[in-house]
């Protein structure tokens, strides 16, 4: 009797031994499970994100947790959504019916600032090919870059998916941080005369008909250069269409809404639970984190020193400060131009150029993210 | 392939092909533009409303 009594109690201590004897590293995880989750609820930093991944690492972390055993619930999130690759995408839907490509339209050439703000990307992914990390792991760590959440995490779900847990954080928190990131690149990289430039105003010359064939022309042309991308476009160009149909309401609230949101959820406990602190604390994590602080530096740097070419070429009519914009942290990175240029200027209305280079980041990376993919294939690699 | 020509290759091909295709959409877009100008369903309400 004393004796069952006795191993009873044992069990329930065992949590306890673990983390005095093995736990050192879910302790600390469990610390940084506390800090994204007081980020996200004190902060207010990409709560939607960093709450279920700040639960899913706590989860997680808590000695001899099964929720990453096969049958544990995080487990399951993970292998229908994570491994699959159908939660990124459709959250990629939900973002396709939340962006206004209008302002990309009605002034095309601003397109070029989606390619330019892309640099970063394979800037950084040089830098981790000489950090020592393999072929594979330096894509995913380049593709921070990007500033694109469910494309970082299509990208390395397939390629690096030990790097899952490092990369998609990285990347959500770096894009919370534009507004703090970009402003002193935008300083430094322009003159007082550049940043006061004032973009003359759009007038409508886009026709419904051209939004809504927009979206599905994109499809086959992206399609046919980059087939490997053709799943991240097509779903961000199915949200458009929807939207721009008109026809399909119901359907693309549910995309912007109902199942953004549950998608969102169950994507970021299974991005939680990809951080067990033995698998996680290791010195690549810092280095992914290092590198992704670059990878949207260079980015900025890039767009802006773009924008100043255009501003060259243009006979001072572009404002350089919209190169900035030209990522895909949307509509983050265009509210940033748009208050840097008031600064300067109280005049200066740049939000709608902005919101163009902003989209055109948004196709950009994902854009990046395809032909990325598509030369690997070509290489043999994948 | 060493490191070297893999990120150089990434880096020309990738972002050129980024570059390139970013262009080919520009030009796609002034093409719809052209096509379906403004107005276009306007004229189109106009004709079946008559």
């Amino acid at each position: 009797m004393i004796e069952s009594i006795l191993a009873g109690l044992s069990g329930l201590l065992d949590g306890s031994r673990y983390l005095v004897s093995q736990g050192l590293p879910n302790l600390v995880m469990l610390f940084v499970a506390a800090g994204l989750i007081y980020l996200a609820i004190v902060k207010e930093v990409e709560p939607l994100l960093l709450l279920p991944i700040g639960f899913g690492c706590l989860l997680v972390n808590v000695p001899l947790s099964e929720v990453m055993d096969t049958g544990g619930i995080i487990k399951f999130f993970y292998d229908i959504g994570i491994i699959t690759e159908v939660f990124p995408l459709l959250i990629f839907v939900g973002i396709g019916a939340m962006t206004d490509f209008g302002p990309l339209l009605e002034n095309p050439k601003i397109l070029l600032f989606g390619a330019a703000g892309q640099c970063g990307i394979f800037l950084t992914l040089l830098l981790a090919l000489a950090l020592g990390f393999g072929k594979l792991e330096a894509v995913c760590i380049g593709i921070i870059g990007a500033c694109d959440g469910p494309t970082a995490i299509y990208v390395t779900t397939q390629y690096a998916p030990h790097l899952l847990g490092a990369v998609s954080v990285a990347a959500y928190s770096y894009m919370s941080l534009v507004p703090i990131i970009q402003p002193p690149i935008m300083r430094a990289l322009t003159t007082q005369a550049e940043r006061v430039v004032v973009m003359t105003t759009i007038n409508p010359t886009v026709s419904k008909t051209t939004r809504v064939v927009f979206p599905i022309v994109v499809t086959l042309i992206t399609g046919l250069i980059a087939p490997k991308g053709l799943p991240l476009m097509g779903m961000i160009m199915l949200g458009n269409l929807m939207k721009e149909s008109g026809v399909v309401a119901r359907l693309t609230g549910a995309s912007e809404n109902e199942i953004a949101n549950m998608v969102t959820l169950f994507l970021g406990l299974a991005i939680g639970g990809t951080m067990e602190g033995h698998a996680f604390l290791k010195a690549e994590t810092l280095a992914i984190f290092g590198l992704g602080f670059l990878a949207i530096c260079l980015d900025t740097v890039a767009g802006v020193l773009f924008g100043k070419l255009m501003y060259v070429l243009s006979g001072g009519k572009i404002n350089p400060l919209i190169g900035a914009a030209g990522i895909s942290a949307y509509p983050m990175a265009a509210r940033v131009v748009q208050t840097q240029g008031q600064l300067y200027n109280r005049k200066n209305f740049l939000l709608m150029h902005a919101m163009g280079a902003n989209t055109g980041g948004q196709v950009g990376s994902v854009m990046a993210a395809a032909v990325m993919l598509s030369v690997l294939k070509g290489m043999g690699l994948i | 392939m060493d490191n070297w020509t893999f990120g150089m290759t990434m880096m020309l091909v990738g972002l050129g092909g980024t570059f390139l295709t970013m262009g080919l959409l520009i030009l796609l877009m002034k093409v719809l533009k052209k096509v379906f100008p403004l107005g276009d369903n306007a004229g189109r309400h106009n004709k079946a409303g008559r």
